[in-house]
C-alpha cells in the first residue's frame, strides 16, 4: 500500500475484512482535542480549513447572529456554532462550539453507506469520505448521531471534515489545529489528548467549574474529536450538542442482523419454490380434464341457445 | 364468425385483455428493475447489480423514478382488479385447506371464482406494500423530499422501506412460482386467454360464469 500510514481499519458496505495484517497503533490512534474554554470565536479555523481544502463557500447574508455561514455545507467543512447561556447566577455566558465531524470510532454514517469503499475509517481513527465511490444516497445523513454530513448540489455526492486525512499521513496536524491562535485546538494521538484535556479539567475546576469535563461520548465508542467543556454535564448546551450520541436503533435494525436475514428468507422462499415443484409437480390439466370441461361449455352453450 | 365464437371454438376463454396485459407487464418490469436497484442498495454483495443501471449514482437517480411509474401502474392495475378480489367465507375454508392446495388435491376444496383466496390475499398485501414504500419512498429520496422531514422520521422510513421491500419481494416471488407451477396460467398473461380445463379445473365458478 502506497500510503501505510492510512492502513484502512473499515470500509462501507464490505462484507470481509481489509487488509489488515500490520498491528493497530497502540495509542487508540490519532485525536484533535478542541478546548472550547480557550477558544475566542476568530475563525481562523474556518479560514484554514478553507485555504487547506480548496474550499469557498457561498458568501450569504448576515442573519443577526455570528454564526456564518449559517450551517455545514460541502464548502464548509466546520464552523463555529455561538450560544449565549445565561447561568443559574445570572450571568451570560458565551459558549463557542467548533462543529464539524467528531470521527467516531463506530460510525454512523459508514455503517449507513450503501456503496462499498465510499467511507473508510483508518487504524488511526480517521473517518474519511472517498467521494468517487460514493452515490449520494445520503444514508450517512440518516445513519450520523451528529449531523455532519452534506450532500452537494452540484455533484451529489457527501463531504464532510476529513481530519486532514492528507496532513496527518505525512505527518503534520490538521489545518485549522496549525491556525488556531489561542491552542484551543490541539493534535496528537488520543492518550496525549486525553492527558492535556486532564490537565485543563483540572485548571477549570480549581478556577469554579466545578462540571468541567472531557466530550469523548461512549455511545458511539468514543471520537477522535474531542472537546474540553466546562459544563460537561450539560453537552447540549453547546448549540445543541448530544447529551448521549450513539447510532439510533431504527439504523441499527435497518443495517444490522436484518440485512443478511432478509435476504436468506427470500433465497429461501425461491429455493422452497423449486423444491416444491420437483418434489409434488407441476400442477397440470389432463386432457380428460380438458374434454370434461369443453362438454360442460357446449352442453351450455346448447341449453341457453334453446332459451 | 364473431372473435367470441372463434375463441369457443379453438376452447379458450379471455382472461385479460390486451390493456390489462399491457398494465400487467409495466408493473411487473418496473418491478423487476426495482427489486434490483433496490437490492443492490440493500445487502453489500448485491451491490454489483448497480453495473446493470450505469452504476451506482445511476442506480441511486433512476429507482425513485421508476418507483413511481411502479406505483401509478399499479394503482390502474388495482382500480381494474379489485372488485374481483374481495374475500368471503369460502376464502377462508381455502386458506384452511392450504395443505390440499400444495398437494394438488383441488377436488377437495371449495369452488373458487375468477380469483383463489391466495390471489385476493396476495393483492391485499401488495396494496399495503406499495402505499408504505411509496410514503417511505418519498421520505428518504434524498435529493427532492428528505430536507422536509426530521431525521427520526427519515431513519423509521428507511426501516419501513426495506422491509416493506422483502414482504413484496416474497409475495412476487410466491406469485411468479404460482404462475409457473400451475401449467397454463402464464398465457393467460402472454396471451390473454386460457384453456377451458384450465379454467374449469382451477376457477370452476369463474368457468360456469363465462360458459354462459
Amino acid at each position: 500500500m502506497p500510503l501505510q500510514s492510512l492502513d484502512i481499519r473499515r470500509r462501507s458496505a464490505t462484507t470481509v475484512q481489509p487488509p489488515s495484517v500490520r498491528e493497530p497503533p497502540v495509542t487508540e490512534g490519532v485525536a484533535k482535542l478542541i478546548d472550547v474554554t480557550k477558544c475566542i470565536g476568530c475563525k481562523a479555523c474556518q479560514t484554514a480549513c478553507m485555504e487547506w481544502n480548496d474550499l469557498r463557500d457561498e458568501v450569504g447574508t448576515n442573519v443577526g447572529v455570528y454564526d456564518n455561514p449559517r450551517d455545514l455545507s460541502e464548502h464548509s467543512w466546520t464552523l463555529m456554532r455561538f450560544t449565549e447561556y445565561e447561568n443559574p447566577d445570572g450571568n451570560l455566558e458565551w459558549l463557542i462550539r467548533k462543529d464539524g465531524c467528531m470521527h467516531c470510532n463506530d460510525p454512523g454514517c459508514l455503517k449507513a453507506c450503501p456503496a462499498p469503499g465510499a467511507i473508510v475509517q483508518y487504524t488511526n481513527g480517521i473517518v474519511d469520505f472517498h467521494e468517487e465511490n460514493c452515490i449520494g444516497c445520503g444514508y450517512c445523513v440518516t445513519g450520523c448521531p451528529f449531523n455532519i454530513p452534506r450532500i452537494s448540489k452540484r455533484d451529489h455526492r457527501a463531504y464532510k471534515c476529513t481530519l486532514c486525512s492528507d496532513r496527518v499521513a505525512v505527518g503534520q496536524e490538521p489545518a485549522c489545529v496549525k491556525t488556531c491562535p489561542t491552542g484551543a485546538i490541539v493534535f496528537g494521538t488520543k492518550e496525549d489528548m486525553k492527558q492535556h484535556a486532564a490537565e485543563r479539567i483540572e485548571d477549570l475546576k480549581e478556577r469554579g467549574f466545578q462540571n468541567a469535563g472531557l466530550y469523548d461520548p461512549p455511545g458511539v465508542g468514543g471520537t477522535h474529536v474531542m472537546y474540553v467543556l466546562h459544563h460537561a454535564d450539560k453537552p447540549s448546551l453547546y448549540h445543541g450538542l448530544p447529551d448521549d450520541p450513539h447510532i439510533s436503533p431504527l439504523v441499527r435494525l435497518w443495517k444490522g442482523v436484518t440485512k443478511p436475514l432478509a435476504l436468506g428468507v427470500m433465497a429461501l422462499a425461491a429455493l422452497s419454490g423449486f423444491f416444491h415443484y420437483t418434489r409434488v409437480g407441476p400442477n397440470e390439466v389432463s386432457e380428460e380434464e380438458e374434454r370434461d370441461a369443453q362438454d360442460e361449455a357446449r352442453r351450455a352453450k346448447e341449453r341457453s341457445d334453446e332459451t | 364468425m364473431k372473435p367470441e365464437e372463434n375463441l369457443a371454438h379453438a376452447n379458450l376463454i379471455v382472461r385479460y385483455s390486451a390493456n390489462e396485459r399491457t398494465n400487467h407487464w409495466i408493473t411487473a418490469i418496473t418491478f423487476v428493475l426495482l427489486a434490483l436497484s433496490g437490492l443492490a442498495l440493500f445487502h453489500p454483495s448485491m451491490f454489483w447489480l448497480t453495473s446493470i443501471f450505469g452504476g451506482g449514482q445511476w442506480t441511486r437517480i433512476l429507482h425513485p423514478f421508476v418507483g413511481v411509474v411502479m406505483f401509478v401502474s399499479f394503482l390502474i392495475l388495482v382500480l381494474r382488479f379489485w372488485h374481483h378480489n374481495v374475500l368471503d367465507s369460502s376464502d377462508m375454508q381455502w386458506l384452511k385447506q392450504i395443505d390440499d392446495v400444495l398437494a394438488k388435491r383441488e377436488d377437495k376444496l371449495p369452488e373458487i371464482g375468477r380469483y383463489n383466496a391466495g390471489q385476493k390475499l396476495l393483492l391485499f398485501v401488495m396494496v399495503a406494500c406499495m402505499i408504505l414504500l411509496l410514503l417511505s419512498g418519498i421520505v428518504i429520496w434524498r435529493r427532492y423530499f428528505s430536507f422536509y422531514f426530521p431525521i427520526t422520521l427519515i431513519r423509521l422510513a428507511a426501516v419501513i422501506h426495506a422491509a416493506t421491500a422483502f414482504v413484496l419481494i416474497v409475495g412476487i416471488i410466491v406469485h411468479i412460482y404460482a404462475a409457473l407451477w400451475v401449467k397454463g396460467s402464464v398465457r393467460a398473461m402472454t396471451r390473454g386467454t386460457v384453456t377451458l380445463g384450465w379454467a374449469r379445473k382451477h376457477h370452476p365458478r369463474w368457468f360456469r360464469e363465462s360458459i354462459k
